[in-house]
């Protein structure tokens, strides 16, 4: 029986785990980079550190969706969305940090500004020179967009297929919308060419680390978050509205209270990976908006196992590495891996890997326990589980 | 000394003449047939003959030249037309041996002459010895009139249509004279149209107050742009307050009316966004409406069946005024195979998951957008359109339609109404009408539902095969061609609200006029967006779409 406390959501066996291997994998890649020199067999290179830091954010981002399509039944067709706004709210600060480093050398306006010949910083981009105002509008603005957005559709029951088309345009919209220059978030190009971050480059392999460390402490964050918020009361109010909305409505509970408050904590936390993933790859541009990434982000969750949380994680970074190997490799089976995986994983394995595992552990552990019984007879076989 | 110097005095004109550039108005196709060349030589018998009138052109003096070129005009002769277009394009050569006129071309520096009214060859000079006949601005302007005399005289509408409109802003005597005396006798509209306008122009430069007043009032309207100059130019130069008046109220109706057709212009350009949208759309409209199926495969559907336009004309490279017809049924059959089994090997499996549909098709979709790129590399081809459908119907001078718009609306309305007929009156549509409102009791009343999914799901994919052959037409066939259409076709069906045809084809026309109607005051991916918001807002006030479908199947 899990403790649906806060704290009984920290201890409990699954997160402990999950925490231990995150948090000892980031300290092992850490020590490696850090410690070993780069012409030794066991360094880990600045790049590897990059990797494993944009699969912790792609990770957050899975996450966040597992939240509302997991336990909650809304399948967002849109999340990258708000995964780009916090990434460009991130960007936003690190363009203005860039001060007059830039090519054109304004100490005021980014590059692209000058480029389009503006004498002056749009309303909007005031204030980012402060990280917390930064750090306030990631989780603002994709929190505020979803928040609207939800309040809208969960009031008026729009649900299921349509919810998932409108989530759709919504974000399709925002691409076309960033894809213009007269929007002031540098059109086609996106933000790029940052230096600095709280005043450490970006460069060098000390703040690299440090992003990554910080990506991974989000992430076991967010999941212990999760895990308590799908253990409580509404948790359990939010799964009752995922199998039977009308149901969980006629019992006497708000459930589109429900549903926005999960979607928009959801928001914020893909948000979250947004700005942690922009000053580990430079870049932002109006193609994390494409609806493509989204759907695709609908597929790492799917592959993993829906509704476990640490399922959407190991489909995000299993998903993304098999796309970094690939694509090395063969860049032109990449595609054909992943549609198959898409119809392979919604056809035949409907829980994903996880449910695969689950599945099939119980009769794997009784075969070992079986034989370890066999082996030592003084000692009756018991299970292990909780 | 006199002869050398009015031989530089030339030299000069022909190089001022070479540096100063007119307007040629090419009137070359009415240069009669050659063969006709032995009447004339039994016309050019009696005197002058047209030697002798040619050869007045030996003249240096411009005004012997025009009365020779107005002599020529007067002659009833097939060879008057071509000489005097000779005359203009400088193949009339003043062969100075004998001091003769000839054609003639320059080849290998050297004149091959003809004779200028049997074609037959005379030899050739050497190039000093003969100098194409110099003619000035003014001469170009007689020959230009007379030109357009003959036109206006032609049997043939086209050319009078034409020749009138030429002279519309014409100002010369003898050319109103000419049109006046037209007037009389024709009876075509479209030709009586163009000379009262050149005529009514040329009234506006009268000295008689009444006459300009009453031309004003006629040219009240009226759409050729030489009307709008001539009569903005007329604004400025009077000084009388009723002319003033009347200029203004005419120059504000003819603005009215061009804006007026430029609404005209901004609907028909919707009415066929419209339809593309409905043609990409309609297929969806089944698969998604009818079957529940969310396809993220159709635009790629739709890209399959452009392929197989691309193909089919390579096919038959010699034939592409009617490979089309062979391209609409073979688009039909691929797309709907390839729809068949994605529906045996994928969806069969998910039925009453649409979410999970969503997923799988998707996989789909990267899989046939991967295979085309192999097969067909990742660069766009290009599908030929036949000649009937290029060019455009022209209405007015601010008003046209371009064919292949044109056949598309028809198309895609054709597409409707057939799959509209498709699902009402056969046995196939009462099938499936009958599986997608109650799959156990149609199963029940012995309906094979399993092959009625898959025989929908073909047709839905085929008629994206279908409309991939219309937009093979209007943009380039690439690997990434359906999915440009995919959000806008679910938008499409969304809208319309699902299971309901004529609701797609309403959303289909409706948004397709709104992206239009937008787009010249917000640009065009502002007016998208714009769309897509709306599109947003509005499922929120009615989640089922414009015509929610009632009843049992509502409640899925």
């Amino acid at each position: 029986m899990r403790d649906s406390t806060f704290k009984g959501a920290l201890s409990d066996r699954t997160a402990r785990t999950f925490m231990g291997v995150l948090f000892g994998a980031t300290l092992l890649v850490t020590l490696l980079n850090q410690v070993f020199p780069p012409d030794s067999a066991l360094h880990v290179s600045a790049y590897t550190v990059t990797l494993l830091g944009k699969y912790l954010c792609y990770a957050l981002l899975a996450l966040a969706l597992d939240l509302v399509w997991g336990y909650c039944g809304i399948l967002s067709l849109g999340h990258g969305a708000f995964f780009a706004l916090g990434g460009y709210a991130m960007g936003m600060y690190l363009m203005r940090q860039i001060g007059d480093r830039g090519v054109y050398g304004n100490p005021e306006l980014p590059d692209f500004m000058v480029f389009l010949n503006w004498s002056e910083l749009p309303w909007y981009w005031h204030g980012f020179d402060q990280f917390w105002f930064a750090a306030l509008m990631i989780l603002l603005v994709p929190g505020l967009l979803a928040f609207v957005f939800g309040w809208l559709a969960f009031r008026s029951r729009v649900t299921g297929v349509y919810l998932s088309i409108i989530t759709q345009a919504l974000t399709y919209a925002l691409m076309l919308a960033f894809f213009r220059n007269e929007l002031g978030f540098g059109g086609n190009n996106g933000l790029t060419d940052f230096k600095d971050l709280l005043g450490f480059s970006l460069q060098s392999d000390a703040t690299r680390v440090g992003l990554l460390m910080a990506t991974a402490v989000a992430l076991a964050g967010a999941f212990v978050l999760c895990r308590w918020i799908t253990g409580s009361k509404l948790g359990r109010v939010v799964l009752a509205v995922r199998d039977a909305e009308s149901r969980a409505r006629f019992v006497g509970y708000r459930t589109e209270h429900y549903k926005l408050w999960v979607f928009t904590l959801s928001a914020i936390l893909a948000g979250i990976a947004g700005a942690l993933y922009v000053p580990q790859v430079g870049i932002i541009n109006p193609g994390e908006f494409s609806p493509l990434n989204s759907i695709e982000l609908v597929v790492w969750v799917a592959v993993g196992g829906r509704a476990t949380l640490y399922g959407a994680v190991i489909g995000a970074i299993l998903v993304n590495y098999g796309k970094t190997v690939f694509t090395g490799v063969m860049p032109e089976a990449w595609l054909f891996a992943l549609g198959g995986l898409f119809v392979a994983v919604t056809v035949f394995l409907p829980q994903g890997l996880v449910g695969l595992v689950s599945q099939h552990w119980p009769t794997v552990r009784d075969k070992l326990q079986q034989k370890k019984a066999d082996r030592d007879d003084t000692t009756t076989a018991e299970g292990d589980a909780p | 000394m006199g002869y050398s110097f009015s031989r530089i005095l030339a030299a000069m004109l022909i190089a001022l003449l070479a540096s100063t550039s007119w307007a040629e108005e090419s009137l070359q196709d009415m240069t009669a047939p050659p063969q006709e060349s032995e009447q004339a030589d039994a016309a050019g018998i009696a005197p002058p003959t047209i030697q002798t009138i040619l050869d007045r052109l030996t003249s240096r003096s411009f005004d012997e030249k025009e009365a020779a070129i107005r002599q020529l005009a007067g002659q009833d002769s097939p060879r008057v037309i071509p000489l005097l277009n000779a005359l203009m394009e400088r193949e009339l050569i003043h062969n100075r041996k004998d001091d003769t006129i000839t054609l003639g071309s320059k080849s290998d520096g050297q004149w091959q002459l003809l004779d200028p009214v049997t074609l037959e060859p005379l030899g050739q000079v050497e190039s000093r010895a003969a100098r194409p006949v110099v003619i000035n601005n003014r001469l170009r302007t007689v020959i230009n009139n007379q030109l357009a005399l003959f036109a206006l005289n032609s049997e043939r509408t086209e050319e009078r249509a034409r020749a009138a409109e030429q002279l519309i802003g014409n100002n010369d005597p003898e050319m109103l004279a000419a049109l006046k005396a037209l007037r009389e006798t024709e009876d075509s509209p479209r030709v009586l149209e163009q000379i009262d306008t050149a005529l009514n122009i040329a009234a506006l430069n009268s000295d008689d107050l009444t006459h300009r007043l009453n031309a004003i009032q006629a040219l009240s309207g009226n759409l050729h742009p030489e009307t709008k100059n001539t009569l903005n130019q007329r604004l400025h130069a009077t000084d009388s307050d009723t002319e003033k008046q009347a200029l203004e109220k005419a120059i504000a109706r003819i603005e009215a009316r061009i804006e007026t057709f430029q609404t005209a212009d901004t609907l028909f350009f919707g009415l066929s966004m419209g339809s593309v949208l409905l043609l990409a759309a309609i297929g969806l409209a089944i698969t998604f409406g009818v079957m529940g199926v969310i396809n993220m495969a159709h635009g790629e559907l739709i890209m399959l069946g452009a392929y197989t336009t691309f193909v089919v004309q390579q096919a038959l490279p010699n034939s592409h005024e009617w490979s089309l017809l062979i391209a609409i049924p073979a688009a039909f059959l691929v797309s709907a195979i390839i729809g068949i089994l994605i529906e045996r090997f994928v969806i069969r499996f998910l039925y009453g998951r649409p979410l999970e549909t969503l997923l799988a098709t998707f996989g789909v979709s990267l899989i046939l957008q991967q295979a085309v790129r192999v097969i067909f590399s990742p660069l766009n081809r290009t599908v030929v359109t036949p000649d009937w459908m290029s060019g455009a119907l022209q209405i007015n001078p601010v008003f046209s339609l371009t064919y292949n718009r044109l056949y598309i609306i028809f198309f895609a309305l054709a597409v409707f109404l057939a799959l509209l007929t498709l699902l009402k009156k056969t046995r196939l549509g009462l099938q499936v009408r009958a599986v997608s409102q109650n799959r156990t009791t149609a199963r029940a009343l012995g309906i094979r539902s399993e092959r009625v999914n898959a025989l929908t799901f073909g047709l839905g994919s085929g008629i994206a095969g279908v409309a991939g052959v219309a937009l093979a037409q209007l943009t380039n066939v690439g690997p990434n061609l359906g999915q440009s259409y995919i959000i806008d076709s679910f938008m499409v069906v969304v809208f319309g609200g699902v299971g309901n045809l004529w609701g797609t084809l309403t959303a289909a026309f409706g948004l397709g006029i709104a992206n239009k109607l937008l787009e010249p005051m917000a640009g065009a991916v502002l007016a998208k967006i714009i769309v897509l918001i709306f599109i947003i807002l509005f499922i929120q006030r009615k989640p089922r779409g414009l015509f929610p479908q009632r009843g049992r199947a509502a409640e899925e």
